[in-house]
């Protein structure tokens, strides 16, 4: 949400939409899909920003934007202060590590971890064997995967989950890119591994000053590594703040709303029943007009928040902003 | 690779595996024996037969081995030559200038209860200009004789004793062979007479130098493994030739129908839109083109060469079920997490098809491709049999083709017919049985309790 990226930014999104045409019998158009409806934000090098929401609410589709897998419908995104598009793509990608989420699938199932690796170096032209392998070497020893030798022979379902997204990691980092995307790095893994993945990450981004994207729904892993949380609901970010300001002080009410969802380890509360927001996410096909959240919402102003979309404002803190009419001054 | 060697590891609990293999190997070894043994030009050259290749073989005889299972023995065929053996010959100068009488006796101990199939005498003289003259004589162990034809012998020449239609008139129409042989040519049902039998070749030369040689060929009722077929052409080099060009035409078409097609369902899948749409109604389209009447109609009316059929039956079975098969299995791999990565750190089309949807799919396929094999067989067998095989080249599907032609079933050739199907039969169960087992290793859900 911030108005213009200044010349240091690494990444800037600019009112970025990517939205899918849904066509009947082939050819009548439906209507469209809007996944991701104008997000903005700007990543600064070495700064971690995590995204959050539940399902549904287009997160992944924002990765996956920002990694070039789907065309944006419209808006800009700029690394190191060019535009990506094009030709840009192709050596933008080899600044762009992406991290998944199902480790399993991530990787190629009939391919030893050794050629896994080597395969970002070949497309990327690193013709020389010996090169290779020497940063392929570099790369696992960098996400803690020793003895080397061990490893490289193996194929993906001879390793444990935890090893095999460690080989997805070292994948992501063996072009040496400035930027990560990690969309839901652990939610599929067991706890105890977690910790470890994101451990792992988080030394991997201090390490190496790594810009990083942390996408999740599960706002305990965020307060581990990320310095910026942003908030999405139906495609659009509705809270951005610094992960503890947010924690603190949350100003949406859909943010709120998920905060209180984190499920509670005091057992005095197990028979508290928690306020969840009635309803249902919206349909993406056909968003309520305002904002997006007015069904659902408690606080809901009534002819306000159902007719025009909130303006964003930044009514507590610096860089805490959000996008509510709770919040707005006057009538934007 | 390495996954797929442990999977084939996996085949030595399915005793069929072992079996099918065992069977393809057979083939194998009987292929490479052929091939080391009688060069390609020369197979051809027999197969095609002409002048002097099968003299010395008889007409429709039975396998040799058909004796291990009979009480009454079928002869073999005898061979009798004088070139190089200078006792059978005898030559008496006359007092004229250069003419001689030369005596050739070609005998034989016959010692079988059936009559041979036929008698033939294969002449060879050398002279300038005055071609020798010849008369024959029969004589049998109990010394009665009989005189046969006299002629004049030119410098390849034969007699064919069961053909002198005067002969058997002589004989009280008995087939020369049966009354030459014959204990009493008169009697009801004749029997051979066993013993020393000889035909005397009563030779007279005009020239000095010039010389006769004769070979008596008494023709079995049995040869070889595989027997004989109408032309006198040994069958085991049409059958043992069948081997290497039915694998090879097999394993030909089944990777080249199923490698295209999987390459073709993977860019279609991949590319998807207006790709997909093409190669889809494409596929339709030439799935209700009916095959055989196709390739029957090629045969017929351009040309029956095993390399146009087999191109024909490629381009034929690219498209069919398989490539919706294939397309709604990459489809899936598609949408896997590995292909978004992979396009996320800049790998390009072709490289995702060939490195990362097609690899995905091939253990599912290899099962598929091994029962594939012997259809091709199968096919191009059913080609040679409806007269539609490459005339140059000995298949088994070419000697069923003759057998059937030449009523091999109604005149009680079984032999013909049978060894043949035998071997397109063990063919395909081979590869049936390893292809099954394949599929238990391949696809677990398939797996027996």
């Amino acid at each position: 949400m911030p108005e213009a990226s200044n010349g240091n930014a690494l990444l800037s999104v600019q009112n970025l939409q990517t939205w899918f045409e849904m066509r009947r019998w082939g050819f009548i158009r439906v209507g469209f899909v809007q996944a991701v409806d104008g997000v903005s934000f700007e990543l600064k090098h070495g700064e971690a920003i995590a995204v959050v929401g539940e399902s549904g609410c287009g997160k992944t589709t924002l990765a996956r934007t920002i990694l070039g897998l789907y065309p944006p419908t419209s808006g800009r995104i700029t690394f190191e202060g060019r535009e990506v598009k094009g030709s840009a793509l192709r050596q933008y990608r080899a600044n762009v590590g992406y991290v998944q989420q199902d480790p399993y699938g991530a990787l190629p199932p009939f391919l030893p971890v050794q050629r896994i690796l080597e395969e970002p170096l070949i497309i990327q032209g690193v013709r020389d064997p010996a090169e290779r392998n020497h940063r392929v070497r570099k790369a696992l020893e960098a996400v803690k995967m020793t003895p080397v030798d061990n490893f490289l022979s193996k194929f993906p379902h001879m390793l444990s989950g935890g090893q095999q997204q460690r080989v997805v990691l070292a994948r992501a980092k063996i072009l040496e890119p400035k930027l990560i995307v990690a969309d839901e790095p652990v939610s599929m893994l067991d706890a105890s591994v977690r910790v470890e993945i994101l451990e792992l990450l988080r030394e991997l981004q201090r390490k190496s000053n790594l810009g990083v994207i942390y996408i999740t729904h599960d706002l305990s892993t965020v307060r581990f590594f990320t310095e910026r949380i942003m908030v999405m609901y139906g495609g659009k970010v509705v809270e951005e703040a610094p992960v503890k300001e947010l924690l603190a002080n949350p100003l949406h009410p859909y943010t709120r709303a998920l905060l209180a969802a984190i499920p509670d380890p005091d057992p005095h509360n197990a028979e508290v029943q928690k306020e969840v927001p009635p309803g249902e996410p919206p349909s993406l096909l056909n968003p309520p007009p305002g904002c997006r959240f007015h069904p659902r919402c408690a606080s809901l102003i009534a002819g306000r928040c159902d007719a025009k979309e909130p303006p964003i404002a930044e009514p507590a803190a610096p860089g805490h902003r959000t996008a509510c009419w709770l919040y707005a001054d006057g009538d934007a | 690779m390495r996954a797929l060697l442990a999977r084939a590891q996996e085949l030595r609990r399915y005793p069929s595996a072992i079996l099918g293999l065992a069977m393809i190997c057979t083939l194998v070894i009987l292929a490479v024996y052929a091939m080391a043994t009688m060069p390609y030009r020369e197979a051809v050259r027999l197969w095609q037969g002409g002048e002097g290749v099968w003299d010395e073989n008889p007409r429709l005889a039975k396998p040799s081995w058909f004796n291990a299972f009979r009480k009454v023995k079928l002869p073999p065929t005898i061979v009798v030559d004088s070139a190089g053996r200078p006792e059978t010959k005898q030559r008496i100068e006359f007092e004229e200038e250069g003419e001689a009488d030369v005596l050739i006796t070609l005998a034989f101990d016959y010692q079988y209860d059936v009559f041979p199939k036929e008698l033939a005498v294969y002449l060879t003289a050398n002279f300038e200009k005055v071609a020798p003259f010849a008369s024959f004589i029969w004589r049998t162990p109990d010394g009665r004789e009989f005189p046969m034809t006299s002629t004049s012998v030119r410098t390849r020449d034969s007699y064919r004793i069961s053909q002198d239609r005067k002969l058997q008139a002589e004989l009280g129409g008995r087939q020369p062979e049966i009354g030459l042989l014959a204990a009493d040519p008169w009697a009801e049902t004749p029997v051979p007479l066993k013993g020393r039998h000889e035909l005397i070749v009563d030779g007279i030369v005009f020239e000095p130098g010039s010389d006769l040689d004769a070979r008596l060929v008494v023709y079995g009722q049995v040869h070889g493994i595989a027997g004989t077929d109408h032309l006198r052409r040994d069958i085991t080099v049409a059958l043992l030739w069948g081997t290497p060009i039915a694998l090879c035409f097999g394993l030909l078409a089944a990777v080249g129908s199923m490698s295209t097609t999987m390459v073709l369902a993977a860019t279609g899948s991949w590319y998807g839109r207006w790709v997909d749409g093409l190669l889809q109604r494409l596929n339709e389209l030439v799935m209700i083109l009916p095959m055989l009447p196709i390739l029957v109609m090629v045969g017929t009316l351009y040309s029956r060469s095993i390399w146009l059929m087999l191109g024909l039956i490629i381009l034929l079975s690219i498209f069919g079920g398989a490539l919706r098969i294939y397309r709604a299995m990459f489809l899936q791999t598609r949408e896997a997490p590995y292909i978004e990565a992979a396009r996320a750190y800049g790998a390009g089309n072709l490289r995702i098809i060939f490195l990362y949807l097609i690899p995905r799919i091939i253990p599912v396929l290899v099962p598929q491709f091994v029962s594939l094999i012997p259809t091709f067989v199968f096919l191009e067998a059913t080609l040679s049999l409806l007269g539609l095989g490459d005339p140059t080249i000995p298949t088994w599907g070419k000697v069923l083709n003759d057998a059937s032609q030449n009523g091999a079933l109604f005149m009680g050739h079984y032999y013909w017919v049978l060894a043949p199907s035998l071997l397109l039969i063990f063919t395909g169960l081979g590869f049936a049985m390893l292809g099954f087992a394949l599929d238990r290793v391949f696809n677990p859900r398939l797996r027996e309790q």
